[in-house]
């Protein structure tokens, strides 16, 4: 019986590995730069003040024969922030907003992705910020796909949604035009 | 108001008491360790309450923009305290227990120590991207040429504990005083008043 469980427990594991595989198809281009985390705010409701993580990774698996089957993984370095000004930096990584000591990271896991066409679709998952998480749905636009001059193969896609910053325990007071915050996601995956 | 009690300075020949004696502050030392008390004590007490204010205080800004200013000014104010403690005479210490003379003494210079990595620490907040320090809307602090990774977080750490240090060494210092004057009653907290007079 033991020696039973034993298989079955390690049989699981080797199919969960296998998945796990698959889902990595593509990894993101963060060694070179070619994607980005990026995040915007109204200023008083008078202009926009943009920011980014620098410093996050992922993979995807994604497949043009078979889109539906989609998957992707983001982990992002919550201190990692940068809004080009060093104070407001430091008062965004602190307590009043993403304390990132206590939750150096965000991620997100998608659950399911559907195209509707060829270069667009929706994607679903967990996103985890400020320790909470919640399901997210968002459009995504596929930009291109093949070949890379160096021998590789590579494909890229951006999506764009808007969080309520005090869904996520953020409960600061910017205003009333600051209640929500813009994430872009631009992704440049190579295959593995 | 002032011209009353430089008068009455100049009548009773304090004035040549400006520079330290073996046994008694100067007024320079003096007027510097009031000043700096009353502005370390307050710029501690403006730090704690504008990180509190909320982003629509009409003070948000300006209590920050104060804050470093008067910082600003505390660092050059403390470069000078530190030189003319240097090139002074110390008056010789009232206490009779040379143990507890020498822990003052620690102290003392414990609390320079400090105040030079508070306001250090402050400066490296400010400037870790590369922006001045503006001063009194009058001219500006230059940032350093170099940045270390993670410098607004660290030294605003270091900043913060390092007042809160501070400030539990200016308890000690104070409780101190009162002990020599109430209890040892000797002269140290009145000649951080008035200089003694030779008798």
């Amino acid at each position: 019986m033991k020696k039973l469980l034993i298989n079955t427990a390690v049989s699981a594991a080797l199919v969960l590995s296998a998945s796990a595989a698959n889902a990595a198809e593509y990894i993101i281009d963060t060694k070179g730069a070619h994607a980005f985390v990026n995040f915007k705010i109204k200023h008083l409701g008078y202009s926009w003040l943009h920011g980014r993580f620098n410093t996050f990774d992922g993979e995807f698996n994604y497949d043009a024969e078979k889109p539906n089957a989609s998957q992707i993984m983001v982990n992002i370095d919550t201190t990692s922030l940068d809004s080009n000004h060093a104070e407001r930096d430091k008062h965004l990584r602190g307590k009043d907003f993403l304390n990132v000591d206590k939750y150096p990271t965000a991620t997100f896991k998608s659950t399911n992705i559907t195209f509707n066409d060829a270069n667009s679709g929706k994607v679903t998952g967990d996103f985890t910020l400020h320790g909470v998480t919640k399901s997210i749905t968002f459009e995504i636009d596929k930009i291109g796909e093949g070949q890379d001059p160096w021998g590789g193969y590579r494909v890229g896609f951006e999506g764009e949604t808007s969080l309520k910053l005090s869904d996520y325990g953020i409960n600061y007071n910017l205003g009333p035009a600051s209640t929500h915050v813009d994430i872009g996601l631009f992704i440049e995956g190579i295959r593995k | 108001m002032t011209i009353c009690y430089i008068l009455y300075i100049l009548k009773h020949r304090i004035l040549i008491t400006l520079k330290n004696t073996p046994l008694s502050y100067g007024f320079v030392a003096i007027t510097l360790h009031w000043l700096m008390a009353l502005t370390v004590i307050g710029l501690f007490g403006l730090g704690l309450y504008m990180v509190e204010l909320t982003y629509y205080d009409s003070w948000y800004k300006g209590s920050l923009d104060l804050h470093k200013s008067i910082g600003i000014t505390l660092a050059a104010v403390l470069v000078f305290r530190i030189l003319w403690r240097v090139l002074s005479v110390n008056p010789k210490p009232l206490g009779t227990n040379s143990k507890i003379n020498q822990l003052a003494h620690t102290a003392h210079v414990v609390m320079y120590i400090l105040l030079a990595v508070i306001v250090v620490a402050g400066y490296l907040i400010s400037t870790a991207d590369g922006r001045p320090i503006e001063v009194f809307m009058l001219f500006n602090v230059s940032a350093l040429d170099f940045v270390f990774d993670d410098q607004a977080d660290i030294a605003g750490k270091v900043h913060y504990y390092g007042a809160c240090i501070l400030i539990g060494f200016v308890i000690l210092h104070a409780l101190g005083a009162l002990k020599h004057h109430f209890i040892d009653k000797d002269k140290t907290l009145t000649r951080m008043i008035t200089p003694l007079k030779e008798d």
